[in-house]
């Protein structure tokens, strides 16, 4: 990345025995637009108040251009935020709420009011400053929150579940016209959502947050691609898990056998890269088989196949029709079997036609090491 | 870190505040009822408790207020159900009459009783007119009548807080007890009744804290009927300090044994206010005999029950010594109101009234949105504050101001006790202990309902604290503020428990007066007067919108 514009040094907020937010770090380099993503009580709503200024952090520290902002009151932050019920002002008309901001600034009147005029034609809603913002519909409030917040200038732009008021079609639009407008401010952004795909779909880099920690940050390609521990994989996009042994080990690939099964498989691990998956791999390589591994599948990372004595077979216990495709859920493993107690399922990606409930099928991986992580069991 | 440790100091002042306002006195009231002269004595306790006298009015308090809730709620929950949920003819107009009576200063509606009911009022006069009687038929007299007007005065918060809950009812309940198969009158017992009991248990309270404390009903019918209230004021007319004092605590730890007990039985949360929902539409009464019977009734009992209104303004216009031994008033003029504008003794309690309610309406207001701010910021004596904003709730009219009295007629600085009694000061005083838990109720929820997002959202607009709260904050809440203030305005300048302890010649207010002019059989005057609260009171009230709480 390059310098960063937005830095967050180990960031920790606690409220009473909860650590809400536990010593996260990350840069935000100018312009670019990063999703803080989790599951609820991870912590990302709490971040987002911490850098507005609604939360004072119990450590850490937050700085905009090499400033530090961290003791600075909301009002003197200049970031601009659009909250999750738009927290409209109710007793002010659309214009009134649009200009709120730049009512401390002193600015003559005509100045303010082509001010609003611009927030206002940028969201596509020119003309209606005078409309009580009780009259307008829940995708128009959204956009006057985006207006309202973006027209003092702020050095940052904070979303808080931006869509998650609107309908799902409206939503879908306004993520387009969202993203549209960010990258023509190109302000830097900071969203916070608990939606992968809207994650995906509007930001640059995505944080994804469990528990209050930083879990790994990165493009949408990264996360998805190069997954460093189970609860990345397993958040992030669909994926079977199913419990493993290594075999072998060669170079960067390890020969995993599935619990109860026969079959071995070559899984690819980013060698030297860091992770979890590749430490769980070295520590592998030092003992030549390991056992409590933890094999994540993404269900286009396999096809069907003839069932055989060669590779992993099973029946088609579900089949979800998809449109273009079918999700065919596969049990590769029955209790008791010398497996981990309980039957193994592996979801596959197939053409629609491909296979039918109750039929026998066989699963392979489509090439080498994609879409295939190795992690170990008991790692968190 | 400053900041915040600045604020818990204001909060700490702000509670040592309320409590030499709310807690101090009563606390010497309970401190004088085992003092005399010559120190500690249980003196004046002994004679409390040999007095027979002392007992019954104790147990006409609570035999009183018990049957006033039963009588309440018997005539107010059927008219709350009634205008609610089944649709006749005129609904919506006899609902607002029924209404009425819970934005009227106590001592107006008990006049208006009098002069309808009373030994020389309309009713009394036309059966002795029609039946020939050499004199009156009835006294309105004794414990009888005291209840009589509790019930028509006091249904009206059963009858409001079943209207507001069967409005705030989900009706996809009914409708679904309705698709399992259960009549309209077992779908009412097993479902809409069992969802109204909060509202029925917090109506149960306020009828009975109104009741236990209440002292225009019982001073102006008791007769020889005693109840705590009256004899306090008899006690302490007569001199006998010390056995007043007792009294008042009596009466006191009666409140607060009573507060706790509903409490502790029911779980009532003390603020059960109205909750808004979408009604479900009113019942169509299909048999037209049926909905002769709805608007009968509906009709019928809120003619009744406001026919005491009319009368007093009917009985305004009537001039002094004109009505002898007709049915019916022969002359009606404007006179009464003329003196009351061009008479400047006349004037004088209305002004007086109005400022002194103003003066302690503003007062609470302030210290209300204080608390409000405070516990909003979550302050450690979050609690305390809230508490002693709402304790003198439960605490009668009576007592406070005998324990106002008490503590404001002795010159100790050093002890926060200053000669207050017999000057202007006292009245607004009183009326602002009485006002803090009407307003502080109100606008309390008005910050609750609050979203914090509007002041965040405010704040990272690069507004400062003094613009948030000039621009956001305070405009948010002012339907709460103005709630708030009416009541309060209406109480204090409708009050008549207090005042008639603690007023001195040149604070009379407007209560005095009518009980001056009715001393004085100048009846028009009274009523006049009577209008006059009556008018003011349900325009400010009006204005303002929203229930009110509990008067003396």
């Amino acid at each position: 990345m390059p310098t960063p514009f937005l830095s967050i040094h180990a960031l920790t907020k606690r409220f009473g025995s909860v650590t809400a937010v536990d010593g996260v770090s990350l840069d935000v380099p100018q312009g670019d637009l990063l999703a803080l993503l989790g599951p609820s009580g991870s912590g990302k709503t709490t971040a987002l108040r911490l850098l507005a200024g609604f939360e004072t952090p119990d450590q850490g520290r937050i700085l905009v251009d090499g400033a530090e902002v961290t003791g600075l009151a909301p009002a003197a932050r200049r970031f601009g935020m659009v909250f999750q019920h738009y927290a409209l002002f109710p007793h002010l008309d659309v214009g009134g709420n649009v200009g709120f901001g730049l009512e401390s600034r002193r600015l003559p009147a005509a100045e303010r009011a082509r001010r609003i005029r611009e927030a206002l034609e940028l969201v596509e809603l020119g003309g209606l400053e005078r409309r009580p913002v009780g009259a307008l519909s829940g995708g128009q409030q959204q956009r006057v929150a985006l207006a309202r917040a973006l027209a003092p200038e702020p050095r940052v732009l904070l979303l808080d579940e931006p869509l998650s008021n609107l309908d799902p079609g409206l939503r879908e639009r306004t993520r387009r016209e969202l993203r549209a407008l960010i990258h023509r401010i190109g302000i830097t952004t900071i969203l916070v959502t608990h939606e992968q795909e809207e994650a995906f779909d509007l930001a640059d880099h995505v944080a994804l947050l469990q528990a209050g920690r930083l879990m790994q940050v990165g493009t949408p390609e990264e996360l998805y691609g190069m997954p460093e521990n189970r609860f990345v994989a397993g958040f992030i996009g669909r994926a079977s898990v199913v419990p493993v042994t290594v075999a072998s080990l060669e170079g960067s690939v390890a020969r995993v056998r599935m619990a109860g099964t026969t079959t071995t498989w070559d899984v690819a691990y980013p060698a030297g890269s860091g992770s979890t998956a590749a430490r769980g791999a070295g520590g592998l390589a030092k003992e030549g088989e390991t056992t409590g591994l933890l094999l994540y599948v993404r269900p286009e990372a396999v096809r069907l196949v003839e069932p055989s004595d060669e590779v992993l077979s099973g029946a088609v216990v579900e089949r979800r029709y998809l449109g273009g495709a079918a999700l065919y859920t596969v049990r590769v493993a029955e209790p008791g079997s010398n497996g981990p107690g309980g039957p193994a399922f592996i979801e596959v990606l197939g053409e629609p036609a491909a296979a039918r409930v109750g039929d026998r099928v066989g699963v392979v991986p489509r090439t080498a090491g994609a879409g295939l992580h190795l992690f170990p069991a008991d790692e968190a | 870190m400053t900041r915040s440790r600045r604020r818990e100091l204001v909060a700490l002042l702000l509670v040592l505040m309320l409590a030499w306002l709310v807690v101090y006195p009563l606390g010497i009231v309970l401190s004088e009822a085992v003092r005399g002269p010559a120190g500690w004595t249980l003196e004046a306790v002994r004679r409390f408790a040999r007095e027979g006298n002392e007992w019954g009015a104790l147990r006409g308090s609570l035999v009183l207020s018990v049957a006033s809730v039963l009588g309440a709620g018997l005539l107010g929950v059927p008219l709350g159900v009634l205008t609610a949920r089944v649709s006749f003819p005129g609904r919506r107009v006899v609902a607002m009459l029924l209404g009425l009576p819970a934005v009227l200063p106590p001592l107006v509606g008990v006049i208006a009783f009098l002069f309808l009911y009373g030994e020389t009022g309309f009713v009394s006069r036309l059966v002795q007119y029609l039946l020939g009687l050499p004199e009156s038929p009835w006294r309105l007299d004794g414990g009888f009548a005291v209840l009589l007007v509790h019930v028509a005065t006091m249904y009206v918060y059963f009858y409001l807080f079943t209207r507001a809950s069967l409005a705030g009812l989900d009706p996809s309940l009914t409708e679904a007890a309705a698709s399992l198969g259960a009549s309209r009158w077992r779908t009412f017992r097993r479902v809409t009744l069992p969802l109204l009991r909060p509202a029925l248990a917090g109506a149960s309270l306020l009828v009975f804290m109104t009741s236990l404390a209440s002292f225009s009903a019982p001073y102006v019918f008791g007769g020889s009927f005693r109840v705590m209230t009256t004899q306090i004021t008899a006690t302490k007319l007569n001199g006998d300090n010390p056995l007043a004092m007792v009294e008042t605590a009596a009466l006191l730890v009666l409140a607060l044994g009573a507060l706790a007990l509903f409490r502790r039985t029911e779980g009532v949360a003390v603020a059960v206010g109205a909750r808004k929902g979408l009604a479900p539409a009113p019942v169509r009464v299909k048999s037209g005999a049926a909905r002769l019977g709805a608007a009968g009734l509906g009709w019928g009992l809120a003619l009744l029950l406001t026919l005491p209104l009319a009368t007093l303004v009917l009985v305004s216009f009537v001039p002094r010594g004109s009505w002898t031994t007709e049915a019916l008033p022969p002359v009606y003029t404007l006179g009464n109101y003329r003196a009351l504008l061009a008479d400047p003794v006349r004037l004088k309690p209305i002004l007086t009234s109005f400022w002194m309610a103003s003066a302690a309406m503003a007062a609470a207001i302030g210290l209300a949105v204080a608390v409000a701010l405070l516990v909003r910021r979550r302050v450690r004596v979050s609690g305390a504050l809230e508490g002693l904003l709402g304790l003198p709730w439960a605490v009668p009219g009576t007592v406070f101001a005998i324990a106002l009295a008490t503590t404001f007629s002795v010159h100790a600085p050093a002890m926060g006790r200053f000669v207050l009694v017999g000057t202007v000061w006292i009245l607004p005083l009183a009326y602002l202990v009485r006002n803090l838990p009407i307003v502080g109720r109100s606008v309390l929820a008005g910050f609750r309902q609050l979203d914090p997002a509007l002041e965040e959202a405010a704040a990272s607009l690069g507004a400062k604290k003094g613009r948030v709260l000039r621009r956001i904050t305070l405009p948010l809440v002012k339907p709460a503020l103005a709630a708030g203030a009416a009541l309060a305005f209406v109480t204090g300048f409708g009050d008549f428990v207090t005042s008639i302890m603690l007023y001195t010649y040149d604070t009379r207010p407007v209560s005095i007066e009518i009980l001056a002019s009715l001393r004085q059989a100048d009846l028009g005057q009274a009523a006049a007067f009577g209008v006059v609260l009556m008018v003011l009171s349900s325009a400010v009230f009006f204005l303002a919108g929203e229930e009110r709480g509990p008067g003396g």
